[in-house]
C-alpha cells in the first residue's frame, strides 16, 4: 500500500468498489508461506494480469478465490462485501468461475458432461437430461469453437485444444461474473491461442471481469489492463499496463524492482 | 425418411454382406458388452457339446439363473465402488451378518420376544427391513471411515471382513437357524419361489413393451433436439432381438416344471386326479432372478440418469475434476458404500431364503465372487469404467463356468484354478483391446 503512493506508474483505483477483491491473503503449507499478505482486485469489464515465475504463489493465491483453497487468514470481498469461500461451489454461488491449468476434466466424461459436471440439468422427476445439457453445449461449443464435433466421446480422446474448449464452455456458460484463467494458452497452438484471446475480448466486452494467470509475458501484456506482479509469494506491485514497458514487466517478475528502479544495468542483465 | 439426411450416409442403407462392420456401428450398440454376451455363447455351446446336450437344457439353465443371481445383485454395487476407485472386501461377511440377523428376527427375536408366531406371512416384511436398514448402516460405517476418516477402502473393508465374521461367530455359537417363515423362503427360488408360466408370460411382455419404450422415447428426444439418430432398420433390429431374448428366456423358464414328486403332492394336496404322465406345473422365472432384474433396472437408472451416478463416474475418472466441478466427493463415496450394504442384505434374503437356514460360513468368500463378476464385466480399476449390465453378465460367466464344471465333475480345487485363469485373462484381454483405442 505505500509503496502505491512513492511510485507514478502504479495503478490508481478505479472508482466504486471493485467485483472482487482479495486482501492481505496468506497461504502456508507445513510452515512454507505461499503467499504472503496479498492484496489484488478486479473490476467488472477489467482483465487482470496475474504474472510470476513459478512458484510465485499467484495459482495459489487465485485458488483461494475459485474455492480450491481456503486462506489461513485474509478477506476476500465481492462487490465490496465480505464472503466466506469454502469450496468450489461456494465460488460457484457467487458468479466465479475458473478454467484450471489441469483444465479439471473428467477424462471418461463426454464434453456436455463435463459442461454441466455439478449442475446437471434434469428433468421434473430428478432423471439427468442429457439431450438438453448436450443441445446446451453445442450452443455454446457453436460460439467457442465451431469446428468442434466430438460430442459423444469420452473427452480424453479429444485434442489439447478441443478439450481446452469443454473446459472453457463450462466456465462461461454458466454465467460468470468473474472468470479465473489460469494458463489458459499453455497446451494450445497459435490458431487456438488466437480464438482464446479472440474470447477473452469478448467476454470483457461483456462485462465480465477477468483474472488472466500465465507466464507468458506477451499474452499478459497484450490482454491485460492491470498487471499484477508476484515474486516468492509477495506483491511486487500492480501496474496499469500502458504506463509500463514489457521491460518494466519483466524486471518486477524476476527481480522484484519497482518500473521506476529499473537502471540500464539491469535491462542488459534481463537481455543478456 | 429425414433421418437419411441427418445419420452418415454409410448406415442408412441395408447392410451388404461387405459391411457388416458399419452394420455393426449403425446399430450403436456397447462392443464390449456384446463381446461378452459372446464369451457366454462360447462357454454355453462349450459345456453342452462336451457334456453331451447336458448343459443346454431347462432345468440347468433355470439353476443357473437363480445361483447367478445372488452374486449378480452385489455386483451392480460393486461396480460403482469399483469405480469410483475403492474396493469392497468386506461384502461376504457382511452378507453373512446380515443373513444371520434376518434369520434372528424371524426365528428368534420376534416369536420369542415379542410373542409373534413365526408364521405370520408379514414377518418376512419386518425381517427384510431389519435387514435392508442395517445393511445400510454398516454400509455407512464402513463408508464414513473411507471417506471422512480418510482410510483406505481396501484396509477398512478388509478390517469390515473380519469383523462382521467375528460378529457373526460371536453371538451365532455355532448355531444354524432353521427353518424360515415359509414367504421369506420364497426369495430363494425353488419350484414355489418361482412365478409360474402366466406371470412369468406378462412380465416377459412387459419387458418386451419396456424395450419398445425405451427405443421410441430416446429417439423422440433425440429428433427433438435434431440429433442425429439411429437408422430405422437398426432401431427395428435392436427390438427385435431384445424383445426375442426375452421371450426365449421366459420361454425356457416355462419348459422347467416342477418335479414329479413335489407335482405329485401338490395334485393330491388341491385334489386334482393326475393325468398319466404326471402333473406338468410349469416353473416359469424363480423370484431371486426377478428380484435380480429388478435391482438391475435400478442399478442402472441411479449409474446412468441420476446425478449420484455421473457423480460416482467423475470421481473416477478423475478426484480432483470432480471436486473443483463443486461434487461433494466425500458424501457420494459414502453412500456408494451405504448402497453396497443395502444390496448385500437383499443377496443376504436369496441366499438364507435358498438354504432355508443361517450358518455361520454364508457368505464365505463372496466377495471374491463379486469382485470378479464386477472385472469380468468390464469394470476397470483404473477408475472412471464399469457398466451394470457388464457386471451381471460377469456374474453368469462365472456361474456358467463353475456348474458346467460341476456336471463334467470336475472337483472344486480344479475349478478354482480355472476360474482364477479365466479372470486374469478376461482382464488382461479386455485392457488388450481398450490399449488398441477399442
Amino acid at each position: 500500500m505505500t509503496i502505491e503512493m512513492q511510485v507514478p506508474a502504479l495503478a490508481p483505483t478505479p472508482a466504486g468498489p471493485p467485483l472482487a477483491e482479495l486482501r492481505n491473503i496468506y497461504v502456508a503449507f507445513g510452515g512454507v508461506h505461499a503467499v504472503e499478505d496479498v492484496t489484488v482486485d478486479l473490476h467488472a469489464g477489467e482483465v487482470v494480469g496475474l504474472v510470476g515465475g513459478n512458484g510465485a504463489g499467484k495459482s495459489t493465491l487465485i485458488r483461494v478465490l475459485s474455492g480450491a483453497h481456503t486462506a489461513d487468514s485474509g478477506e476476500v470481498l465481492i462487490n465490496g462485501q465480505r464472503v466466506e469461500i469454502r469450496n468450489p461451489r461456494d465460488a460457484k454461488a457467487l458468479g466465479i468461475e475458473t478454467i484450471y491449468q489441469t483444465l479439471a476434466l473428467a477424462d471418461n466424461i463426454d464434453a456436455a458432461g463435463n459442461v454441466f459436471l455439478g449442475r446437471e440439468l434434469q428433468s421434473r422427476l430428478g432423471s439427468l437430461d442429457d439431450a438438453a445439457m448436450e443441445s446446451a453445449t453445442r450452443n455454446v461449443m457453436g460460439r467457442l469453437n465451431p469446428r468442434f464435433r466430438n460430442f459423444k466421446t469420452p473427452v480424453k480422446s479429444l485434442s489439447g485444444g478441443q478439450r481446452q474448449s469443454v473446459a472453457i464452455a463450462r466456465a462461461v456458460h454458466f454465467n460468470a461474473k468473474i472468470l479465473i484463467m489460469d494458463e489458459p494458452t499453455a497446451a494450445l497452438g497459435p490458431a487456438e491461442t488466437a480464438q482464446v484471446r479472440e474470447l477473452v475480448m469478448q467476454l470483457k466486452a461483456e462485462g465480465i471481469g477477468i483474472f488472466l494467470i500465465s507466464h507468458d509475458i506477451h499474452d499478459v501484456y497484450d490482454l491485460s489492463d492491470r498487471i499484477s506482479v508476484m515474486l516468492q509469494g509477495k506483491l511486487v506491485g500492480t501496474v496499469r499496463k500502458e504506463r509500463v514497458t514489457k521491460d518494466e514487466v519483466l524486471a518486477m517478475i524476476i527481480m522484484g524492482k519497482q518500473p521506476g528502479d529499473v537502471t540500464q544495468s539491469d535491462l542488459e542483465e534481463l537481455h543478456g | 425418411m429425414s433421418e437419411a439426411q441427418t445419420a452418415p450416409p454409410t448406415t442408412s442403407g441395408q447392410p451388404t454382406g461387405r459391411s457388416w462392420r458399419t452394420a455393426l456401428r449403425a446399430l450403436e450398440l456397447d462392443t464390449r458388452l456384446l463381446g461378452m454376451i459372446g464369451a457366454l455363447a462360447v462357454i454355453w455351446l462349450f459345456f453342452n457339446f462336451v457334456s453331451g446336450g447336458n448343459f443346454l437344457t431347462p432345468r440347468n439353465l433355470w439353476n443357473l439363473s437363480v445361483q447367478s443371481s445372488s452374486i449378480a445383485i452385489m455386483a451392480t454395487g460393486m461396480v460403482l465402488i469399483i469405480v469410483s476407485r475403492n474396493i469392497d472386501l468386506s461384502v461376504g461377511s457382511m452378507l453373512g451378518l446380515l443373513g444371520y440377523t434376518m434369520a434372528m428376527v424371524q426365528v428368534n427375536w420376534l416369536p420369542n420376544v415379542l410373542g409373534v408366531s413365526y408364521h405370520e406371512p408379514y414377518i418376512w416384511v419386518v425381517a427384510l427391513l431389519v435387514g435392508l436398514v442395517m445393511g445400510a448402516v454398516i454400509g455407512g460405517i464402513t463408508g464414513f471411515i473411507v471417506s471422512y476418516g480418510g482410510v483406505p477402502s481396501f484396509i477398512v473393508t478388509l478390517g469390515g471382513l473380519l469383523v462382521w465374521r467375528g460378529l457373526i461367530f460371536r453371538y451365532a455359537q455355532g448355531q444354524t437357524l432353521a427353518p424360515l417363515n415359509e414367504t421369506f423362503q420364497l426369495f430363494g427360488g425353488g419350484p414355489k419361489g418361482a412365478l409360474g408360466d402366466v406371470a412369468s408370460w406378462v412380465l416377459g411382455l412387459l419387458a418386451c413393451a419396456g424395450i419398445v419404450y425405451t427405443l421410441w422415447s430416446g429417439r423422440r428426444r433425440k429428433r427433438r433436439y435434431g440429433f442425429p439418430v439411429r437408422a430405422m432398420w437398426a432401431e427395428v433390429v435392436v427390438g427385435v432381438v431384445g424383445c426375442v431374448v426375452v421371450l426365449v428366456a421366459v420361454w425356457v423358464a416355462n419348459s422347467y416344471s416342477w418335479p414329479e414328486a413335489l407335482a405329485t403332492q401338490y395334485a393330491v394336496e388341491h385334489g386334482i386326479t393326475e393325468p398319466p404322465g404326471g402333473l406338468i406345473i410349469p416353473t416359469g422365472i424363480a423370484i431371486p432372478v426377478v428380484v435380480m432384474l429388478g435391482v438391475g433396472l435400478v442399478m442402472t437408472y441411479i449409474a446412468t440418469r441420476r446425478r449420484f451416478g455421473r457423480y460416482v463416474y467423475a470421481i473416477g475418472g478423475n478426484p480432483d475434476a470432480a471436486e473443483l466441478g463443486g461434487i461433494n466427493v466425500r458424501r457420494t463415496i459414502m453412500l456408494t458404500f451405504v448402497l453396497m450394504g443395502i444390496l448385500a442384505a437383499v443377496s443376504a434374503a436369496v441366499q438364507t431364503a435358498r438354504l432355508n437356514a443361517a450358518v455361520t460360513n454364508l457368505g464365505v468368500q463372496n466377495e471374491l465372487d463379486v469382485i470378479s463378476a464386477a472385472v469380468i464385466g468390464g469394470t476397470s480399476f483404473a477408475g472412471g469404467i464399469g457398466t451394470i449390465p457388464g457386471a451381471i453378465l460377469g456374474a453368469f460367466v462365472m456361474q456358467s463356468l463353475r456348474s458346467g464344471m460341476l456336471l463334467l465333475n470336475v472337483d472344486s480345487p480344479t475349478q478354482d484354478i480355472v476360474v482364477g485363469m479365466v479372470l486374469v485373462a478376461a482382464v488382461g484381454f479386455d485392457s488388450y483391446v481398450r490399449r488398441r483405442g477399442g
